[in-house]
Order: structure tokens, then sequence, then C-alpha cells
């Protein structure tokens, strides 16, 4: 047999090159600069490295050719197997963004006295001279970079991947170095190496699910590529029962990694036990790759088969609401309580999922799902990961304070952070002039468009209950006092934070409240996105 | 929408020329003043020492400009008397067009003379009026806003542009009447100006979705343009939403009960808010909308009625008062009737509405002012029992504040003499019941006014020994000085009909209509009546001992008028109490009814979340259980809904 060269279109996978690319060179850094001048290196790396993809990004974004009458922008690269398209290039820009947030609150080093937020030397057991010492000596892990890198790159490729064997490798290369993040906090240890377990755990068997399932549906339509899988659905009655576990085990792959019910249950333990500038990283970054994903392959390879899927979204969608929503009311972890509202967003998202999907199928003016769901994303994401921002700096003696009842008065205390933070939840229960409920509105309107009713209405429900706990906080912050006898120590304050975590909240804020006063520049922005290609 | 063929009716249109040459200036006048008030505002304590200056400052450099434009319309031809300038796309939504459009022509042109004229005079009157206040600066951001918002009002060129005004002369006023926030009377007074007002506003935005609904637009050139195409009952409720709008802005009955407590601002607020300017923007309102009402003629008959009452109901309010500044306060409400009447009167009364709303502009701020130089010589004592003889002590003041007296009761050659005469003449030729009416309404005020000078600069002394009467200083008497040599002057507006025929682009030529008697036996009847009312107190109140406390065993009529006609009773009876009972019925409702689906609700969201908490019990064992049921869960379904 004779080996023909791939053709790898160079420069247009550019950004996902810089950030692999960079990864690499963060762990040269690792192993061959003196500790002391790790942290500075790696930071200045890994910005510039984000900072170039981004750049690339947007040149990208600006060169894309039309194709299938101007309804798509993009190409297939690298002999098929990735796609860089309208949404990819988005959805590229989006994840870079969140994670150049992420970065500045890895690198925070002022709330924690001087070190990071990250162990000074994991592998040392909690409670021993080897973790004091480390501690002692001032260390930080600053392999968190790369690994950031790396998590950033598998996502980069997780959601323009055009093949089941491509996008599992990339669901493998964004879950690995989250293992690593989620079990490297420097205070109680125990439970964060504990989430990271249980994260690795269920993670390492969803991916089984979705490796089988690829099996599977490759054993239905004998090729792995999203544009063969479509080919097949349309024209090939046979075998369903094949086509329908192999869809549903893909399914479950990915509704593991969106977090949607019943496949949530590790949310809420690796977001409370991760450090958590990770869990702003994590909760913002990857569910806009998992999106990207799930969105891709249900609409590429089995949009033409909707019928069938659809009413198992349905279920799942209305499940991950209610049971988000419900849950986070009885939570009295900041946290978890994130976390649960995380699970409840996973549910909304699904419901604009379930829109109606081609542009020729709507009226002038009207939506498409993926605009909408690329508009509740970004929104999502930048709340998400400003709220999260935020809990970095409300602490106690303790380190930080995760109890709601440590947030009482926290309004009068610091005024304008607990307002951001109320903003960010505001956005979050979609209260007008947000972004939030610019997303909601999206994403209701498309699914409502699409006959999908009892989803909507079990969305405006939770949407109704989730506004109960969210401002159940800003009214713990705002209008209760801390109970008189409280010991200082146990009452949270806020620390003062560098330059970067005041940064990104202040970023969020903005972008939050400029999405939802003038959302036009981003819809549209989503809507030059245009159509999947397939 | 409507053919322009279809529209072709006796009102002018309005067809502005786009803005250039001086008139690129336009957006300067509203500019200057809100520059003026966010200084003041944002700059906080920094701008305590020369806010003032500032303040002060740009309301003249808005009234130098004011002043150019006029110039430069004075040179245009008559037909050519309306620039428009479009400074952006305010509200582009679907079919919601709304720029943030100027129009300037002849009506707009007065009113923005007559703003920035007396809002500057009375700028500078403040500098001293406020001089030991710790607020001052605060007060004239507050001026500033104000000025601003009442140009934005007479400057759009439409409706949403005016409501906008409307809305931040609201908020002024709201502002500067609890200015003084630590009395309790002057806060209750502000929320009760407030609450009020929204009912009128209540009327403008429901007029504005009207005519939106109906025309497609709110600019007043495209409205007048295609209005006579529309359904009179349509145009008729426009007018009577319109109208009730006017009612709170303008204090006309049944909405006036606010303007009496609004005394509780600083003077200067009373004079230029609750005198000159503001409380006229409903006649302007009613005279700008000419090309709705002049096609509703029922809106035109409830204007006329309305203003009728009002005019005779602030008249006999002003007759009992012993508050200096409730007594001219009764007295803007019945003058603004007056004007209100003309403009309910139709082409015919339209330019004597404005020309009264102007020389009443000079000779209420006049009095006004004059009252508050009364009040800073005598320990701000508002109560006229205990004022008289004043004229030796405040010379000044006494003299200025006799020429606005002369030209409030008609005085003849006094700007209020020909202003009104001309309502009261224009009344009686259309019909003489309200002509009659009016003119009884100008006895009352000879009456009135009369008790008020008297009290105030005649008759005895009868302050306290600890008072001390003295004249206010220069900074504050050199405006008096002014408004009284305008309120003296005004009538020369009305020289050979010039008001009339500047106004006539806008409002349109009135057909001639005889009165019923010849003009000159109008003008001498209403002398005579006037001077009946003045001779009555001159008997009442002059001849007699006036006793330090008002006494109690009075008329009924008068227990009404201090009573403020029993304004307040009526809103109470009428709206407050059926108001308050709904309110605790549905308060009732709302705690067994809503609160208890809610609490039922989420106590019942709450136990759900407790169980299914339980669920997550840590395990990981019983996650990969739960991940596996799930994937259970979702196969079996994909299978059952597609092989079923």
């Amino acid at each position: 047999m004779e080996f023909v060269k791939p053709t790898i279109e160079y420069a247009e996978l550019a950004p996902l090159l810089i950030v692999l690319g960079g990864a690499c060179l963060g762990v040269a850094v690792e192993a061959f600069l003196p500790r002391s001048l790790r942290r500075t290196v790696q930071l200045v790396l890994t910005t510039v490295v984000l900072l170039a993809a981004f750049a690339t990004t947007i040149w990208v974004a600006t060169d894309l050719a039309e194709v299938a009458g101007g309804a798509a922008r993009g190409l297939l690269t690298a002999e098929g197997t990735i796609v860089v398209d309208g949404p990819t290039v988005f959805l590229w820009g989006l994840v870079l963004l969140l994670s150049l947030g992420g970065v500045a609150l890895f690198a925070e080093r002022r709330i924690e006295g001087g070190v990071s937020a990250f162990a000074g030397q994991a592998a040392a057991l909690p409670g021993t001279e080897a973790e004091r010492e480390a501690s002692t000596r001032g260390w930080e892990h600053t392999e968190v970079y790369p690994l950031l890198l790396f998590a950033v790159g598998g996502m980069m490729l997780f959601l323009a991947s055009n093949d089941l064997l491509t996008m599992f490798v990339a669901l493998e290369v964004l879950s690995l170095p989250l293992y690593l993040l989620t079990g490297l906090a420097r205070r109680r240890r125990l439970l964060s190496q504990e989430a990271a377990l249980k994260y690795f755990l269920l993670g390492a068997f969803s991916s089984g699910f979705f490796l089988y399932g690829a099996a599977l549906v490759y054993g239905f339509a004998g090729s792995m590529q999203f544009s063969a899988i479509a080919e097949a659905v349309r024209n090939d009655t046979e075998n369903q029962a094949l086509l329908l576990v192999g869809m549903g085990l893909l399914a479950v792959g990915l509704l593991f990694k969106v977090g949607a019910a019943p496949f949530q249950g590790w949310t809420p333990d690796v977001y409370q036990g991760a450090p958590t500038a990770v869990t702003a990283f994590m909760s913002a970054a990857t569910k806009v790759a998992a999106f990207g994903a799930l969105l891709r392959l249900f609409y590429v390879a089995f949009g033409s088969d909707r019928w069938s899927w659809q009413p198992m979204m349905w279920a799942v969608a209305i499940l991950t609401m209610v049971v988000g929503a419900v849950v986070a009311v009885s939570q009295t972890d900041v946290k978890r309580m994130l976390a649960y509202s995380s699970v409840a967003h996973t549910g909304f998202i699904l419901t604009g999922v379930l829109g109606v999907q081609g542009a020729g199928e709507l009226a002038d003016g009207q939506i498409t799902s993926l605009q909408a769901v690329l508009f509740y994303l970004a929104a999502y994401g930048v709340a998400t990961l400003g709220a999260f921002a935020v809990v970095t700096l409300v602490r106690d003696s303790n380190g930080e304070a995760t109890h709601f009842d440590r947030w009482a008065g926290l309004g009068r205390r610091s005024p304008w952070l607990a307002g951001a933070f109320g903003l960010y939840l505001l956005s979050m229960a979609g209260i007008p002039l947000t972004a939030g409920f610019v997303g909601k509105w999206a994403v209701f309107t498309v699914a409502l468009s699409a006959g999908a009713w009892p989803v909507v209405l079990t969305a405006i429900a939770s949407s109704i209950v989730a506004i109960f706990f969210y401002v159940r906080y800003i009214r713990i912050m705002f209008f209760t006092e801390p109970h008189a006898g409280t010991p200082a120590g146990e009452v949270a304050s806020v620390t003062t934070p560098s330059l970067l975590t005041s940064a990104t909240i202040a970023a969020g804020v903005l972008a939050t409240v400029v999405i939802g006063v003038v959302p036009g520049p981003v819809l549209d922005l989503a809507a030059r996105a245009g159509d999947f290609i397939r | 929408m409507y053919s322009l063929s279809e529209a072709a009716h006796q009102v002018p249109v309005i067809e502005p020329s786009a803005a250039d040459g001086t008139f690129s200036l336009l957006w300067l006048v509203i500019g200057l003043p809100l520059l003026g008030a966010v200084v003041l505002l944002l700059g906080g304590r920094a701008t305590d020492r020369w806010g003032h200056w500032l303040g002060t400052l740009m309301s003249a450099a808005s009234f130098v400009v004011s002043l150019l434009l006029f110039v430069e319309l004075l040179g245009r031809e008559e037909g050519d008397r309306s620039v428009t300038q479009h400074l952006y796309d305010w509200i582009a939504v679907g079919d919601l067009q709304v720029g943030m459009d100027l129009l300037y022509d002849p009506l707009s042109a007065l009113f923005l003379l007559l703003i920035t004229g007396v809002g500057t005079l009375i700028h500078v009157y403040s500098i001293g009026y406020m001089e030991h206040d710790p607020r001052r600066r605060r007060f004239f951001a507050y001026l500033n806003l104000f000025v601003a918002a009442m140009l934005m009002l007479v400057l759009a060129e439409n409706y949403l542009g005016l409501f906008l005004g409307w809305e931040g002369v609201g908020l002024a006023s709201y502002l500067l009447i609890g200015f003084w926030q630590h009395k309790p009377s002057a806060a209750a007074a502000a929320r009760k100006a407030f609450v009020i007002n929204r009912v009128g506003d209540i009327g403008m935005a429901l007029a504005i979705a009207l005519l939106f609904t109906t025309f497609g637009t709110t600019s007043f050139s495209a409205i007048s343009q295609v209005s006579g195409a529309a359904e009179e009952d349509t145009l008729t409720a426009v007018g009577l939403l319109l109208l009730l709008a006017a009612c709170g802005k303008s204090a006309q009955v049944p909405l006036q009960a606010w303007l009496l407590d609004a005394m509780e601002g600083p003077t200067p607020v009373s004079a230029l808010i609750h005198a000159a300017t503001m409380v006229t923007a409903g006649v302007y309102l009613v005279v700008r909308s000419n090309f709705i009402f002049e096609l509703a003629p029922t809106a035109q008959t409830v204007v006329v009625v309305v203003a009728t009452v009002t005019l005779l109901w602030g008249a006999v309010i002003g007759c009992a008062k012993d508050d200096i500044k409730k007594a001219l306060a009764g007295s803007t409400m019945s003058q603004i009737g007056y004007m209100m009447l003309g403009a309910g009167l139709g082409v015919a009364g339209y330019a004597f509405a404005i020309f009264h709303l102007i020389t009443h502009g000079f000779f209420k701020a006049n009095m006004f002012l004059g009252a508050g130089s009364v009040m800073h010589g005598m320990n701000d004592d508002v109560d006229m029992r205990r004022y008289g003889a004043l004229r030796h002590a405040m010379p000044v003041t006494f003299l200025t504040f006799a020429m606005g007296y002369l030209a409030i009761i008609g005085f003849p050659g006094f700007s209020g003499f020909w202003s009104k005469d001309k309502i009261i003449e224009t009344a009686l030729a259309e019909n003489w019941v309200v002509g009659v009416l009016a003119l009884l309404g100008a006895g009352i005020t000879g009456f009135y006014m009369t008790r008020l000078m008297l009290l105030t600069f005649f008759t005895t002394k009868r302050w306290k020994e600890d008072v001390h009467p003295h004249e206010s200083p220069g900074v504050m008497t050199v405006p008096l000085v002014v408004l009284a040599a305008l309120s003296v002057l005004g009538g020369v507006l009305l020289l050979g009909d010039w008001i009339v025929e500047w106004l006539a682009p806008v409002v349109g030529e009135a057909p001639h209509h005889e009165p019923p008697l010849p003009i000159i036996v109008i003008t001498l009847l209403t002398v005579a009546t006037v001077a009946v009312g003045v001779a009555a107190a001159w008997f009442l109140v002059g001849r007699r001992e006036v006793p330090l406390t008002a006494p109690q065993d009075v008329s009924f009529a008068t227990r009404a008028a201090r009573a403020d006609m029993y304004g307040d009773a009526i809103n109470d009876v009428l709206v407050g109490r059926p108001g308050a009972a709904t309110v605790r019925g549905l308060t009732a409702g709302d705690r067994t009814v809503v609160d208890g689906l809610f609490t039922g609700g989420s106590a019942g969201v709450k136990a759900t979340g407790n169980v299914l908490r339980r669920l997550q019990n840590g395990f990981v064992r019983s996650y990969a259980l739960s991940v596996l049921g799930g994937v259970l869960l979702v196969v079996l379904a994909l299978l059952a809904v597609n092989l079923a």
C-alpha cells in the first residue's frame, strides 16, 4: 500500500497548534528553569500563547470561505478530521477568553498571602512533614499552567472534531488535565484529592460508554466521519437498534461532560473540592467545549434523524433543570449552590439544543437554535467565571468561607464585590438588562418555535425556582447581619486581590451588563458564525 | 398609514427644514445646562465653591444661544421659520423608529427665550437666596437639570422626546420641592407632587401609545400631515389623554392638589418651576398638539370646561390663604386656567394663550421672587397676618412687586391687561357663559391680589419685635427689577398683532369672529370688574384691623377656600379610601392565596430538594450506579420511542 502524505491546513489550525505547542513549551520550562523563575515565565508564556491563539482565531474567522451557498463558512481540515467553521471559531474565541480569565485566577497570589491557591507539593500526603516543608518554603505547582493549556487545547479540538475518534481523543486530552488540576488545592487537601479521584473514576466510566457508542455507530455506518455517519443515517434503515444504542451511549459520554442529570453526580463534589480558580475555569470553559461537541455530533452526524433523539433529549433536559433547580434550593454552600445552578443551566442550554436547526425553516429575523446556544454559552460562561472568581475572595480565618451563613452582611462590608456577585446571580437568574436574560429568552424562543413547549414550561418553572435561591444570596449579602456574638474569625470578609482577579471580575461585570443591554453585536456575531459544515 | 391627499384640513402642517448655519447650534441650548448639571452632580464637593457660578453661566450661555437663534429666525421668511435638527437615532426597534430630533419654530423659539431668560434671572437671584444653604451647589445642579429638561420638552420633535423632557422636569420638580428634605412637610409635598403627576403621565403614555398605533409614528411633523385622515373618535381619545397629562403637569382640576403643597420648595423654585415654566407645559402640550385638538371638538370642549373650573377654583383658593406663597400658588392655578381656556378655544385662542403664558411668566416670577425677598427679610415667615406696612422697609421689593400686582390684575397698560383681556374677549366671542365666568375670575383676581398686597405692604405693622425687615442684597433685587420691567412692558408683544402673526405658521390663522359686544365695551367691562374686586378688598381688608390669627367664625365659602376647596378631601374620598380598601383586599388575597401557593410550593420544592439531596451521598459507587441507570434510561428511551 502506498503511503499518502496527509494535507494539514496549518493556517486554519494555527490557534489549536499554538495552544498545544505552548503547552509543550510549558513542560520544557518546568523541566529546565529554576523554581524561582518558573511562575513568572509560565504566566507570561501562557498569557502570550492564549492571546496569540485568540488573535489567530480572529484572523482565521475573518478569512473563512463561504460554503453551502453562504449558509456556512469554513472548511474541513486535516483530512476531514477537524472542521474549522463559524461555530468553531466563535467557540474557540469564547474558550480562549474564558481561559484568559482562568489564568488570571490561577496566578492570583495575594489572597493566600504570597502563594497561589495550588498545593506546594501535591504528592506529599496531607498532614505529613513533607507537606509542611513544601508549605513553609512557599513552593507552588507551576505545572498548572501547561495543564491548563493542554485542557484548553483539548477543548478546542473537542468542539472542532469531525469524527468520533478525534472527538474521543480530544475528550481525554481535555479531561485528564482537569482531573489533575482538581486535586491540587492548597487547603482542604483531602477534599480536593477525593474530588479528583471521583472525577477521574466517573470520567473514565463515562468515557467507556462514549467509546462503546463510537464502536457501535462505526458498526452501523462503517465510518467514524460525521458526514459519512449522516449519510448512513439518511439512507440505511437496517440495523436501527445498533444506531440507537450507539447514539445513546455517545450521548451519555457528552451529557456527562456537560453535567446533565442523571449524570450530574460528580458536579457538586468536584466543584466544591477543586481549587476555586480551577472550578471557575472548568465550569465555564468545559461547558462551552462540551456543548460545542454535543451540538456538532447531534446536528451534523445525527441531524437528519433528529426525531429519534429529540424525545430522549426532552426528557434529559427536563430532568436536568428540575434536579438542578430543586436541589440547589437546599444547598448551604456557595460552591455547591453554583454547581447545581450550573446543572440547571445545562438543562436550559439543552432546551436551546432542542430548537429548530436550519435557517431555512425560520422566518426572517428569527434565530436558530445554534445561535441561541452560542449566545447562552457566552452569557453563562462570563457569569459563572466571574461568580467563582468572587468566591475566591470571600474568606475567613480558615480560607474561603463558602458556607452561606458567613456571607451575611457582606453587602455592607464590601458593597462593590457583593454588587458584582449580585449582578452575576441576577444574570444567571435571567433578570432583564443582564446577559442571562437575553440568553434565556433566546433558548426559550427557539425551543418554542420547534414545539418543545413542555420543556419550555419546565424551564420557566425551574427559572422561577432558580430565582429563589439566587435572590436568597442577594438577601443574605445585603439585608442580613451576621449573628451577634459571632467570633470575628468566623465572619467572612473580602480579601483584597491583585489586579488579576479584580480585572477578571470587572471584565465579567462589564460583559454581563453590556451584553444584557446591547445584545445585538454578540447575537450578530453568533448569527455570522452561520451553520455547521456538514 | 394615511396618504397625504386625504389629509387636507385647515391645521398648518409642520414641514421643518434641516438645521444649518446658526441653527446647527440648537443642541447647545439643551446641552449647556445639561453639562452644568452633570458637572455639578458628578463633581461633588470639589465644585462647591464655584458651582453656583457655573450653573448660572450655563443658563446664561443657553440664553445667549437662544437669543442668537431667535434673531436668525426673525430674519427668515414666514413660511420658512421651522427647522429640525437630527441628533441621533434614539430608538430603532422593528417598526418603532424614534430619532432624537429637535424642532425649532416660532412657538418653541418663544419658550426658549422665556425658559432661559427667566431661568437665568432666577439663577442669579438664587445665588443670594441660597447663600447660607450648605447644599447650594446641589440646588444649582437641580436647577440646571430642570432647565435642560424643560428645554428638551419644548424642543423635542416627537412625543417621545417631549415625554423625556416631561419626565425630566417632573424629576427636577420632585427633587426641588423636597430640597429641604429634613422637613417632613417638604418630603411629603414632593411625594404628593410626584404621585399626582404620575396620574397625568399615565395619560401621556397612553396618548403616545395610541398615536403610535394609529399613525405608526410619534413625530409632530408626520402626525400633523396625516392627522386629518384619522377617525375623530381616536383623535378625541388622544386629546382627552393629552388633557389628562396636561392637568397633572399644569395643576388643573382634578389633578390640582399638588401645587399648593409644592410651595414647600425654596422660593426660586416656586418662581421658576411652579409659576413661570414647568406648570405651563400643559398649555404648551395642548397648543403643540393643535393638529389633534382642532380635529377633536369634543376634547376641545372638555379643555374649556376644565380650564374655566380651574380658573375660578384657583382664584377662590387665593382669596383665603394667609400663606403668601400659597396665595400666589392659587393665583398661578387660576392664571394657567386662563391659558388653558385660550388653548381650548382653538385657533382663535392659541396665540393669546401663549401670550398670557409669557406675560404670566414675567409677572408671576417677579412676584414669587418678591415674596421670597419678603420672606428673606422676615426670617422666613410666610404668614401674611404677621407682615404689614413693609413698603418702607423694603422699597425695591415693594415697587417691583407692585408692578407685578398691577400686571396680574390687568391694570390698563400693563402686560397682564393686554393678555388676559384678549382671552376674555375671545371667550366671549366663542361662548358667552365661559366669557362671563372668565370675567368673574378677573374680578376675583383683583380681590385676592389686592388683599395680598394690602396685608403685606400696607395696613399696620404686625411683625414681632425680634424681626427686622430689611431690603435684600443686590444680587436678589436686580432680577426683581428686570422682571418688573418685563411685567410692565410685556404687552409690546401684542403691538400690531405681532405675536398672533408670529405664531400663525404654527397654530394657523383664526377666522374672524365678531364679539357680542364692541371690543372697547368688553375692555371697559373687564376693568370695571377688576375695580370692583379691588374695591372689595380695600373695604374688607384694607379698612379693618387684621387679626394675627385667622378668625374661625367664617363663612362656609372661606372655610372651603382655606381647605384648598377640599381638593385633598375629594381625592381622599374618590381615590384614597377606595384605593386603600382595594390594597387591603389585595394584600389579604396576596397573603392567603398567592403566598399560600408560594410557601406551599416552595416548601414542596425544598422537601423534594432534601430527598434528592440524599442521593448525593458522596460515594462514587452510587454516582456510578446513577450513571449506569442513566445509560439504561437513555438507551431504553431511544429504543422505546423509535422501535415501539
